[in-house]
């Protein structure tokens, strides 16, 4: 990327840090900024009525969280909640969306790298939809 | 081909449908030596014959321990034996994991779900020769936190200061403070180093299937890789053909194989 870019980043980015037990984000808000986990775990929950929180992915140190933020209504899907004490950058989504409207090898530049990080997911997820484990 | 009787000195439930046997031969017998990644076929007397694999110590072969899921009649007669009850041991069949040959190299171990029965005994001879291998890493995937095999002992291995073992489960409720994730999702960032490393892949085959590519990913050579593959085994010394993949045999020319010598077969649907 860049060094124009990167500096742009890095302008939109703050440090951040939350404790076990704390919500990073809660689905149904909105989803203006992500995640760059630097140390710890946060765990990505849904609610079912009467079976409580269900941890569908957990994500730690390197990984990046939340990519709502790309794709309308700008509204999260799923709670994040830290299962303990996490340290992660923080960049300003809303911002970076506005940006990229007025220039789109910036918003390139971001889509390339956030399409691998949901392919990725994707993957996972259709390999645990698969039930691999159950007797067969 | 005539299986030895075997005496069972214990019978333990690892998770809801999963247990593990221990069996000591009938007096006057000699212990079984065996390699890890072989199998024996047990008979349940009057109920019928499945192959399983050795999940024991290759180092103590006095007591022959087997783990297995229960998923039909056999394997459901053997779940209700109790002590001093009679089984049918043949065996040892099978190739071994190559534990000798990865001395000097990382060794990662990736299993799913059962698929750590057989892989256990290849982590004990692994352990008990430790100076002889770089980084030891366990991979540890399966269902749910409920269905984590051997619990105490990944416990146990996990508190070692020369071995990194990291669990993930598919899905869990979220008082489960581990990894949430398939087991491949490990590969990324398990420390090792892809160009001395020596893989050992077991369980499903989707499973394995998947963490190949994600090893092929970090550059892990591919006859560095080993599976160890299954099928409906019956005779367990190649003459029935049940087990016939491709131009091998899984009871003789496996379970466990080197992975570019599959690789072609693996892609074939119809066998």
């Amino acid at each position: 990327m860049q060094d124009e870019y990167l500096q742009l980043l890095a302008g939109c980015a703050s440090n951040v840090r939350f404790e076990a037990g704390q919500f990073v984000l809660r689905e149904g808000e909105e989803a203006h900024e992500f995640f760059l986990i630097r140390h710890g775990k946060v765990a990505l929950e849904v609610f079912a009525p009467e079976r409580g929180s269900i941890t569908i992915q957990t994500l730690g140190e390197g990984e990046v969280l939340g990519w709502s933020w790309l794709v309308p209504p700008y509204r999260w899907r799923f709670d994040a909640r830290a299962i303990e004490l996490t340290r992660a950058i923080a960049l300003d989504g809303k911002c970076l969306r506005e940006k990229s409207e007025k220039d789109c090898c910036l918003g390139y530049e971001l889509l390339k790298r956030f399409s691998q990080v949901m392919v990725e997911h994707l993957q996972a997820t259709r390999f645990q939809l698969l039930n691999v484990y159950d007797a067969h | 081909m005539l299986p030895h009787p075997y005496r069972v000195q214990r019978v333990r439930r690892e998770t809801p449908d999963t247990f593990t046997l221990a069996l000591e031969p009938e007096s006057g017998r000699r212990e079984l030596a065996f390699a890890p990644g072989q199998f024996n076929m047990l008979y349940a007397f009057g109920v019928g014959e499945v192959p399983i694999s050795i999940s024991g110590d290759p180092a103590k072969p006095a007591v022959l321990v087997h783990t297995t899921r229960e998923v039909g009649t056999v394997t459901r007669a053997m779940r209700k034996l109790k002590p001093l009850d009679s089984l049918g041991v043949r065996g040892p069949f099978g190739t071994r994991w190559p534990v000798t040959p990865a001395r000097g190299a990382d060794v990662v171990i990736v299993a799913g779900g059962i698929g750590l029965a057989p892989l256990r005994p290849a982590l004990y001879q692994i352990l008990a020769a430790r100076k002889h291998y770089g980084k030891v890493v366990l991979l540890y995937g399966t269902r749910t936190p409920a269905d984590i095999l051997f619990r105490r002992e990944l416990q146990q291995w996990h508190s070692r200061f020369d071995l990194e073992v990291h669990v993930t489960v598919d899905r869990a409720m979220s008082n489960w403070r581990g990894n949430v994730g398939v087991v491949t999702s490990l590969v990324a960032r398990a420390p090792f180093d892809p160009y001395s490393t020596l893989a050992m892949v077991c369980g499903p085959e989707i499973m394995m299937r998947f963490t190949v590519q994600e090893l092929e990913r970090r550059n892990v050579a591919v006859e560095n890789i080993y599976l160890s593959m299954e099928r409906n085994m019956k005779c367990a010394v190649g003459w029935c053909g049940h087990c016939q993949f491709g131009p091998t045999f899984i009871c003789k020319d496996g379970p466990v194989f080197r992975y570019d010598r599959i690789q072609a077969l693996l892609a074939i649907r119809e066998i």
